[in-house]
């Protein structure tokens, strides 16, 4: 592969643009108040400018290049592979400076919002990922920034916390319903109403109004494009599965996007079994879009449950909803004990200690390992654990 | 409340159109369940004023709303307040002024629209406030409330384009909601200029009423804001009153207060 700018993977069929409302089939669109359809427009046809600007495109690239650590790379499990009787691959996403996929979208959006004349950025965070991943770029960018935050995943998150702060941002914690990553949306949506004007929000997954689900995940379709390419040179053909966990879905559009039109290649994402929003959803229309959420019979959306904070999210981007009903990709749950023995395996296994997000992939797998007997697997690992070893250790105790 | 139920044989707009001539239109909203009583609620800030009522339907995620109403939304969630519930329980009474539900889309597209619009109909209600269902995507349930007689009121913000703005007058139900500020919804100091700037705009587009939202505390808030509008809502300042733990009557007070600010700085209407 090249170290440049590998050619866009157009998925034109499966993972093609949005209708002129936003839609990917039945789900997306534009719910949100009249304040910010302008805000929404504006950052649409920012996005469409830039993106058909090669100079704009470059410019990303270097930047994710030069200072993000791209491209990222596909590493073969020898151990774990002989283990579960497959050939497992990990698109190293982890090894992407702060630690996770997050960073293409930020810098994809920061450089955006800079090319708009914005002088500001808003994001939401789960587990803080998405959060570090912005303050990160507006630090690079000169940009102030402030990051909303469940007040419980505050807790559960301290280091990220630190880690914003230090890098200059401001960290809100959010106070209303389950506080965490749903009233972290809220409130940064609440944000952006009252401070459009210099303001943009750098919105951390494949969700929300047009154009962000396409947006973010034609920031991380990247990921995709290298990893078909890597996973080619490795084994002179393309992968049986690819996998990725789902939260709102952004490592998993940016991964799928790379083989949704190869027939061949199954398109597996790994939900939460206390969030599954794709396998136990029905169509909602929050947080300015149509998609699967959790909800209860009249449409309160409930609070998902995960032991990982970056997945702990009700809905799902509508463009995985959008996969899941044509059925070209599958969506699965995976329990907590699953994700904590996934963790500790890849760790003992290949000495790389996964994001409990990520984690969710590998318990796929290993759960899976029967029916993928002699396939090629790839997994995208989204992020590292560091973060996490702490809320493990006092999980695990004496066990680890 | 009052002696005689309003026989809905008009339309919103039509009914808006006629009581602006006598006087600027006031529309205080109340959160279906935000207090045991606030059916009485709803009666007594009928009898303080009301030309007409916003009633609230608590959603578990109101992104749109301020702080005070979301602190409603939790109380009346907590109390167990459904769509279902808070119709059924307004379609048990008769109210002397037109009803307007607003709550968030999820909660009507999970009802079912038709069901939602006949429901509707059996409580009271001329119309619906459904603030993330911009004109877009709402076809389906403004057709399908149209033949049920309810009207679908579009929102207008200091921001919205004047061609957008054209197409939110030509198409809005009822009356053109005003949003005052950039803000979410919620009581402030003084109401933006910003106001009287866009209920200008909107009413050289249109000749529905204009009504102006967000940022109505008091009399003279309420005043400033009407200026150059047909009306006022209050919300947040009416909800702050009963979670602090006012009676209904002294909540409903606060409507009585703004009733005579704009009656005697309006006097014709």
């Amino acid at each position: 592969m090249t170290d440049t700018s590998p050619a866009p993977v157009a998925s034109p069929e499966h993972m093609g643009e949005p209708d002129e409302l936003g839609f990917f089939g039945e789900f997306g669109g534009r719910y949100v108040g009249e304040p910010l359809i302008g805000a929404c427009e504006e950052v649409e046809a920012a996005f469409v400018d830039a993106w058909g600007d090669p100079a704009f495109r470059d410019e990303f690239i270097h930047v994710l290049n030069t200072y993000g650590g791209r491209p990222s790379p596909t590493t073969e499990c020898g151990n774990l592979s002989e283990q579960l009787g497959l050939r497992l691959l990990l698109k190293r996403e982890d090894l992407n400076h702060t630690g996770s996929h997050k960073i293409n979208n930020v810098i994809g959006q920061a450089l955006l919002a800079k090319r708009m004349g914005k002088t500001r950025l808003i994001a939401e965070t789960g587990a803080g990922q998405h959060g570090v991943a912005t303050a990160t770029a507006a630090a690079l960018l000169g940009m102030s920034c402030t990051v909303y935050m469940g007040e419980v995943d505050m807790a559960r998150q301290e280091l990220n916390v630190f880690r914003m702060r230090l890098l200059g941002t401001e960290v809100v914690p959010a106070m209303s319903g389950s506080r965490t990553l749903k009233d972290a949306v809220n409130e940064a949506m609440r944000a952006w109403v009252s401070e459009v004007g210099d303001t943009h929000y750098c919105l951390g997954s494949v969700m929300g109004p047009h154009p962000y689900p396409w947006m973010v995940r034609t920031f991380h379709e990247i990921i995709g494009t290298e990893a078909r390419q890597q996973v080619m040179d490795l084994t002179g053909g393309l992968p049986d599965v690819a996998v990725a966990c789902v939260g709102g879905g952004s490592n998993a559009a940016g991964l799928f996007a790379g083989f949704a039109d190869d027939p061949g290649v199954r398109l597996v994402g790994a939900e939460p079994a206390g969030g599954a929003a794709a396998g136990r959803g029905v169509p909602a229309i929050v947080h300015g879009m149509k998609s699967y959420f959790m909800q209860d019979e009249v449409g309160q959306i409930l609070e998902a449950e995960s032991i990982s904070a970056g997945l702990d999210y009700p809905g799902l981007g509508p463009e995985h909803s959008h996969l899941a009903k044509t059925k070209r990709a599958e969506y699965f749950p995976v329990t907590d004990a699953e994700v904590l023995d996934a963790f500790q395996l890849l760790s003992r296994s290949e000495g790389i200690i996964p994001a409990l997000e990520s984690a969710h992939a590998i318990a796929w797998v290993t759960k899976a390992k029967d029916e993928l007997k002699g396939q090629t697997v790839l997994v995208n690992m989204s992020g590292r654990g560091d973060k996490d070893v702490q809320q493990v250790q006092e999980i695990l105790g004496e066990q680890a | 409340m009052s002696d005689t139920q309003v026989k809905k044989q008009e339309s919103l707009e039509a009914y808006l159109t006629e009581r602006r001539g006598q006087r600027r239109l006031l529309m205080p909203y109340v959160t279906a369940g935000v207090c045991p009583d606030w059916l009485e609620l709803v009666d007594a800030v009928i009898d303080a004023g009301a030309d007409a009522i916003e009633i609230g339907i608590p959603f578990s995620d109101p992104a749109i709303d301020g702080t005070t109403i979301q602190e409603a939304t939790v109380v009346a969630l907590e109390a167990g307040m459904t769509p279902a519930r808070c119709l059924t329980e307004l379609s048990q009474r008769q109210f002397g002024v037109p009803l307007i539900a607003m709550t968030h889309y999820n909660l009507v597209y999970r009802y079912g629209h038709e069901r939602f619009a006949d429901d509707l109909v059996a409580a009271g209600g001329w119309g619906t406030i459904l603030p993330d269902l911009p004109m877009e995507h709402g076809a389906d349930w403004t057709a399908i409330a149209a033949e049920r007689g309810i009207e679908n009121v579009l929102l207008a913000a200091p921001v919205t384009s004047d061609a957008r703005l054209q197409r939110v007058a030509d198409e809005s139900g009822g009356f053109v909601y005003v949003v005052s500020t950039m803000g979410t919804t919620g009581a402030r100091a003084g109401v933006d200029d910003a106001a009287t700037v866009l209920a200008t705009r909107v009413k050289s587009m249109t000749n529905k009423p204009a009504v102006v939202g967000f940022g109505i505390s008091n009399g003279e808030t309420a005043v400033t804001a009407a200026k150059a509008a047909d009306g006022v809502i209050i919300a947040s300042a009416l909800m702050r009153r009963i979670l602090e733990g006012q009676s209904v009557e002294e909540a409903a007070s606060l409507v009585a207060e703004v009733r005579a600010a704009l009656d005697e700085a309006y006097p014709a209407g």
